[in-house]
């Protein structure tokens, strides 16, 4: 039987990596993510692995781009200001098609922000941050247990798809404690023959990058990338429903905010009002079909954010506006609570009647 | 007939994109040679850096991953502690390596990162049409210094090895320069010194090449090479900074 244990959130994002097959950590300190560090710095050199703090953010994401070309699994991880200095680099690795695994656990900003929980990165984790045309695979963990299983998924769609994986959290579900369960981990293993292992004098020498002075050149291999990119949001939109079959109001929440506005759709329901919930656990891809397909059921949305609005311009986009969306929101690192939320599902009601 | 010279090995048939009179192309081959006589050509990995050098992948017959700006280093360090077997060398210019890159420099030195990096400095930025470089001399007309560097304004130009020859973590730092036959010889030999540590597993190995830039610096390729002696190598004085494999060796006689 698989064991049953007690972790932190960001724990189990390290010992999932681990068990994933990682044994390259790259990284840079920084609140509210520091366990995931800490616990990779304990048990790599016990596992033959390597924990390297590198010299800043910047540093960190580019020694990930070296490790991920020479065909390891490697990952990073941060908080928000940090992931802003790692996004020129995860705009390289996105130009040189190769897989990298990156975390944020989210604090409040802009700029040096605060400490507490956020979901503010949501733009620049599924928009792009870094420059240029790409898109990461974003996952959002609303459990411990989710921060252990999407880490695990994180890690194959990132070899499937040669593209980087990213956990956005955040830090309440970083640093609170759940008890979790390690299934036996289906590490998905891939060929990797463009990878720098040496020529070996056995073929013509692999170049990774990401210059393309011929315009042509680049139009194509960006195509090429979008192409693929079709495949991935085809096959591997997740999200979950809840109540979702009779509902009036449709609440959109992903992450700590889904487990808040949960609770308030199950209020609503004991007050009589249809609520039901649609938590997004791929940010990107975005469930647009469950969202457009809830448009022809329900009278409205709310999205319900730690943020001030950024999810909410998604929802519309699904639902081609045609149901009203409204924000339910608090932000800087403060969490709504279920009154609020069930406030504005009423409030929502209300205006639609 | 005999064959008295030709192409490294380890150097592909792709056309050099460098200057008339850039002596890239020399240190190139300085470094394919290196590649060639220790027997290393399967198993090097080279990373380019942005800037005259950015596209070196397409010269050298070993894999090649391209950096962003100034994190050759850094970007090396993750190849290399993935594969500590295969040999590892970046090739910068002075604006990736000492100015954007000047923290990854610093600390893959710091760690003894097991690398090689050949360090090219010109005392411009090439690429982009010659502006001040972190080791543009002071009075060098450029195109962002157009009346002479005025070290009151910004700065002196940075000297990389005697910095970092402060450090306790690198093996060996030296300078050479490619501006007469024999400071060619002894940039090669340097050069594969700098290989050579890596294999025998002993760090951080940095050859600064003193190199010239007859465009941006609007001479012949004549004049420039007089210019490197007359002005830059006062300024930058050839010589091995730091071997600590050599300095144990004396302490033991």
């Amino acid at each position: 039987m698989a064991e049953r244990v007690l972790m932190k959130g960001n724990e189990a994002i390290a010992e999932a990596a681990i068990r994933a097959g990682c044994r390259h950590y790259f990284g840079y300190p920084i609140t509210p993510q520091t366990e995931i560090a800490a616990y990779m710095a304990k048990k790599m050199p016990k596992i033959g692995g390597v924990f390297l703090q590198a010299e800043s953010e910047i540093a960190s994401i580019n020694m990930v781009y070296g490790a991920a070309a020479a065909g390891f699994r490697v990952m990073t991880s941060s908080s928000s200001p940090g992931i802003s200095l790692k996004s020129e680099g995860l705009s390289y690795i996105a130009g040189s098609d190769v897989p990298a695994f990156v975390v944020n656990v989210q604090r409040g900003g802009p700029g040096l922000g605060g400490i507490q929980p956020s979901q503010s990165d949501y733009f620049q984790a599924t928009k792009g941050g870094g420059h240029g045309d790409y898109r990461m695979i974003v996952l959002a963990p609303a459990s411990v247990q989710e921060m252990a299983s999407l880490t695990v998924k994180g890690f194959n769609l990132a070899d499937k798809y040669l593209m980087t994986a990213m956990i956005l959290a955040d830090g309440t579900i970083g640093q609170m404690m759940e008890p979790i369960t390690f299934e036996d981990v289906q590490v998905e293993t891939y060929d990797k023959p463009w990878a720098l292992t040496g020529t070996k004098m056995q073929r013509k020498h692999n170049i990774v990058n990401s210059l393309y002075l011929k315009p042509d050149e680049l139009e194509r291999k960006n195509f090429e990338r979008y192409e693929r990119y079709k495949v991935v949001e085809e096959n591997e939109v997740m999200y979950e429903e809840y109540m979702m079959e009779d509902a009036e109001i449709c609440v959109v929440a992903f992450g700590i905010a889904s487990r808040v506005a949960k609770n308030a759709v199950a209020a609503a329901r004991k007050e009589g009002v249809k609520a039901g919930l649609i938590r997004p656990i791929t940010l990107w891809p975005f469930p647009k079909a469950a969202v457009r397909k809830a448009a022809d059921q329900v009278k409205a949305f709310i999205s319900v954010e730690l943020n001030m609005g950024q999810m909410i311009e998604d929802i519309r986009l699904a639902a081609e506006c045609t149901r009203p969306v409204s924000l339910c929101n608090r932000t800087g690192g403060m969490i709504p609570d279920p009154e609020q939320v069930l406030a504005a599902i009423k409030a929502a009601q209300k205006g639609v009647n | 007939m005999a064959v008295v010279f030709q192409k490294p090995h380890s150097l592909t048939d792709a056309v050099l994109h460098y200057c008339p009179g850039c002596p890239h192309g020399i240190i190139h081959r300085l470094v394919a040679e290196a590649i060639d006589e220790l027997g290393i050509e399967g198993e090097a990995i080279g990373v380019a850096p942005v800037g005259c050098a950015v596209m070196a992948y397409d010269y050298f017959t070993c894999d090649m991953i391209e950096a962003a700006h100034g994190r050759a280093p850094a970007t090396a360090t993750g190849i290399k502690r993935c594969r500590p077997d295969n040999i590892v060398f970046t090739y910068q210019g002075d604006g990736d390596l000492a100015s954007i890159g000047m923290a990854e420099t610093v600390h893959a030195a710091a760690r003894n990162e097991n690398i090689t990096v050949i360090f090219v400095n010109n005392a411009i930025y090439g690429m982009t049409g010659g502006q001040m470089a972190p080791t543009s001399l002071p009075g060098q007309v450029t195109q962002t210094s157009p009346y002479g560097r005025d070290v009151n304004h910004c700065g002196w130009p940075i000297k990389v090895c005697e910095l970092l020859a402060t450090l306790e973590g690198p093996e060996y730092i030296t300078r050479v320069a490619v501006n007469n036959v024999k400071n060619v010889k002894a940039a090669g030999k340097a050069i594969r010194k700098a290989f050579q540590n890596q294999i025998d597993k002993k760090g951080f190995s940095l050859v600064e090449v003193v190199s010239a830039c007859p465009t941006n610096w609007g001479m012949t390729p004549q004049k420039a090479l007089e210019w490197v002696e007359s002005d830059m190598l006062p300024y930058y004085p050839l010589g091995v900074y730091k071997d600590r494999s050599a300095a144990k060796e004396g302490e033991a006689k």
